[in-house]
């Protein structure tokens, strides 16, 4: 089936919903969901979204900027970090206004608390800084721009999957999605796509996120010949229910919960004396390996660590914490009035992604080389506002920030341009694709999708985590190369059109193929310690070499071509050493 | 240890009627539903088709009747219900595919209360000014993630397809009862149909049944209390 929209948005998460409402009555607008939009992750993010109101003490965008600069190690653009930091302010009155439930300070303002790694007068110690709803923050600012997308009548495609971003002479011209309801293939022509279909943290065994996070944006824009950026920077949340990684948020440790190893003490304040347990989420993961490294992990296992809040009294817990303590009740059956919770650090969150500008127009080589026609916003982008390591709540902000700037350039752009025409055989790819996923009934194709997801992940658990060496990654990539050739065999058992899940999901693990292998293949080449790529074979920041960001070009016939590296942009604040 | 799970299937593209389908596998008691109709799809059956995304009880996408209960299958775990496991679609959802219902008029009914903060005043600078004691009047229905469990538990619902029914209703409550929100009235009108909040015969399966333990029946007659009284 054929739609012709003036811009159509793919994800409706935070960041594209920020961007269709800024769309509306600019042209028609088209929102493409793998899941209904009230489905999407944004709505597992808990603990708060930043900005410097100063509701509760003094605060001011610097050194919201400055935390978020030092935070990502110094690979953070300051550009980007600034209109973040400025443009936070707005962005949370203008969520206010649209209905969203913030707590409340007791003169009626919205309410803010500490999160990790916002500090007040650049570095001196914590600050309130962090706008929340309970402990459901996301679910609410997922909720309340639903509900404008409601309210201004924005179409919605939900549960399309997308297949090919497609570009024509120079411009990204429309996109191909298949419904998932009939199994037909759509081409939208458009003027402008706007990515924001989130992250991939399914590459990984222990995860905070959903099963529909498998990296299928980035997909898209890598087989169309655009770069992935600093893939190696992925975060690893220091406090994901162990076993499942199912995600408790920062906000415990905000509110004045502590982490205590095995022997009941309180190890954060022996790495980070003045931070201690609200220290940047990189590094808290680290002190956590290194606690379980060196035999002062608890269980039988010796491998997780407690979060305790029990000393925080029930009334706290019931009214600020209340989603992430019954999640320790419900999937660990502990009892966080009264005991510690195990925990242990989960992939979270992909720093890297499609490189945009600050406007969330995609950039395609190292002089910022814009391609017309698609914008990248949230998870999927890389702008890069959180260089090496993202701080808490900022996810949240880059979504509503950078969704709104990448609706608002993109709703200039299609009044100056005609639609552009399609690529000649526009749905080939999508079909050759299709049709090879569907020729897995072949009784030869003996592989099963969720052994090699399984391997996948395992190895990126093992192998491209928190503690990173050469001869582990090297043995990841190796591995990754194996699990590709095995899934040119895999075997499908539905052959029904209609909500074919299986099919989906192979096509899922194959995008979590292509995104891990430029995580993995980043990551060796970074040769330093950076943020949340931490190499124990090279244990020093090197901003001589490596102060720039990295961009990992796919070849042809799949696999990094080559690599290249673009440099930081650097406006208010040298690189320090990270302290604290 | 070991489970049996019986599946209510129905393929569009092959079945005239549902009809049970029973897997024999392996568990952890400590599994979630969801893993094993995970591990059924992956290793026994991949033709098995339900929906899911987040696994922890948020996104709302896995709502189905289990052991004859509505819950979501991430947020129930093996132990909790024993070593025979049933499961079946939503009641009162048409089935599209085994456990996969349609959302579209159930997410229709939750448009039709207008489901967003109407305000005609021009914003201030800076936030509106709302107290907390204000704030924790509507609290709990700002929780719902729309999964359709209340819904899809209601009798009244099953038997009329045009009833509203308790999700939307939850709605409303979340605005009608927002100091910020000037759409009351407009609620009110679109509650006070035939088909819409005296529909509710308390029966209390909404409140039983939903996953964010929101008090739904409650709701529903905090603005049926409104509406009576509010003059």
């Amino acid at each position: 089936m054929y739609h012709k929209y003036d811009a159509v948005v793919i994800g409706a998460g935070g960041a594209g919903l920020s961007a269709a409402i800024k769309l509306v009555g600019k042209g028609n607008v088209a929102v493409i969901s793998k899941l209904y939009p009230s489905r999407s992750h944004t709505g597992a993010a808990q603990g708060g979204i930043c900005a410097a109101l100063g509701n509760c003490e003094e605060d001011h965008w610097e050194w919201h900027m400055f935390d978020t600069v030092k935070g990502g190690d110094y690979l953070t653009d300051q550009d980007a970090a600034e209109i973040l930091a400025r443009e936070a302010i707005d962005a949370i009155y203008e969520l206010e206004h649209m209905g969203l439930p913030f707590n409340r300070t007791p003169e009626g303002k919205i309410d803010q608390r500490r999160f990790g790694g916002h500090t007040r007068n650049y570095g001196e110690g914590p600050v309130r800084r962090a706008c929340y709803s309970a402990d459901r923050t996301g679910h609410m600012i997922l909720q309340t721009l639903y509900q404008q997308g409601i309210k201004n009548n924005v179409t919605f495609f939900n549960e399309f999957h997308l297949m090919d971003i497609l570009i024509n002479n120079g411009r990204c011209v429309g996109v191909t999605a298949i419904d998932i309801k009939t199994g037909e293939l759509h081409t939208f022509q458009t003027k402008a796509a706007i990515l924001a279909s989130g992250g991939y943290g399914r590459a990984w065994k222990v995860t905070s996120n959903a099963h529909a996070c498998t990296g299928d944006g980035m997909t898209s824009a890598y087989r169309a010949g655009i770069p992935l950026m600093d893939m190696e920077m992925y975060q690893f949340h220091p406090t994901g229910l162990y076993r499942i990684g199912v995600l408790l948020s920062e906000a415990a440790r905000g509110e004045g919960g502590i982490l205590r190893n095995a022997q009941g003490e309180r190890f954060c304040e022996r790495y980070a004396p003045t931070l201690k347990d609200l220290a940047p989420r990189d590094m808290v993961s680290r002190f956590i390996a290194q606690e379980i490294r060196e035999g002062r992990g608890a269980g039988t296992d010796k491998d997780f660590v407690y979060l305790h809040v029990d000393h925080l009294g029930k009334e706290v817990i019931d009214a600020k914490l209340p989603d992430i303590t019954d999640f320790a009740r419900t999937y660990l059956k502990v009892e966080p009035y009264k005991e510690g919770v195990p925990i242990q650090p989960t992939a979270h969150y992909a720093m890297g992604g499609v490189p945009t500008n600050v406007n969330g127009q995609v950039i395609v080589d190292q002089n910022a080389t814009v391609l017309p026609g698609l914008y990248a916003a949230g998870e999927v982008a890389c702008v890069s506002v959180h260089g090496a390591n993202r701080l808490g709540t900022n996810s949240l902000l880059d979504l509503v920030v950078f969704g709104r700037r990448a609706g608002i350039h993109a709703s200039e752009f299609i009044k100056t341009v005609d639609f552009e025409e399609l690529p000649s055989n526009h749905e080939g790819q999508a079909n050759q694709l299709l049709g090879w996923v569907n020729s897995g009934s072949d009784p030869k194709r003996k592989e099963v999708a969720a052994d090699i997801r399984k391997e996948l992940q395992r190895e990126m658990e093992e192998n491209v985590k928190v503690v990173r060496n050469e001869k582990g990654m090297t043995h990841a990539l190796t591995k990754i190369q194996e699990l590709k050739e095995r899934y040119q065999k895999v075997r499908l058992q539905d052959p029904s059109s209609k909500f074919n899940t299986e099919r989906l999901e192979i096509l899922e693990l194959g995008s979590l193929l292509e995104v891990s292998e430029a995580t993995a293949k980043g990551a060796l080449e970074r040769k330093e310690s950076r943020g949340a790529h931490y190499r124990e074979d090279m244990l020093n920041r090197d901003d001589v070499n490596f102060l720039k960001h990295t961009l990992a070009y796919r070849s042809e016939d799949g696999g990094v071509s080559r690599l290249a590296y673009k440099p930081v942009t650097i406006t208010r604040f040298q690189p320090k050493e990270r302290k604290y | 240890m070991q489970v049996t799970v019986k599946v209510l299937r129905f393929d569009p593209e092959k079945d005239k009627k549902a009809h049970f389908q029973s897997y024999e596998l392996e568990a952890d008691p400590l599994d979630r539903i969801l893993d094993v109709l995970h591990n059924i799809k992956w290793y026994q059956d991949g033709t098995l088709t339900f929906r899911r995304s987040c696994a922890h009880g948020i996104c709302g996408s896995d709502a189905m009747r289990i052991n004859g209960r509505n819950r979501l299958a991430c947020k129930v775990l093996v132990q909790d219900i024993g070593k025979k496991i049933q499961v079946e679609p939503m009641l009162g959802f048409t089935i599209i595919k085994d456990l996969v219902v349609d959302m579209e008029p159930f997410f229709a009914k939750y448009r039709s209360i207008k489901p967003y903060l109407i305000n005609h005043d021009v914003a201030p600078a800076a936030e509106r000014v709302q107290s907390s004691e204000e704030r924790e009047v509507f609290d709990e229905t700002t929780k719902c993630i729309l999964c359709g469990a209340c819904s899809g538990s209601c009798p009244p619902y099953w038997a009329n397809g045009d009833f509203i029914g308790p999700a939307a209703i939850v709605n409303a409550h979340r605005f009608i009862f927002d100091t910020r929100d000037q759409g009351a009235e407009e609620r009110l009108a679109v509650l006070g149909e035939a088909e819409g909040l005296f529909r509710c015969r308390t029966v209390f399966n909404c409140t039983d049944a939903c996953p964010r333990d929101i008090p739904v029946t409650k709701a529903i007659e905090e603005i049926k209390r409104y509406m009576l009284y509010r003059r």
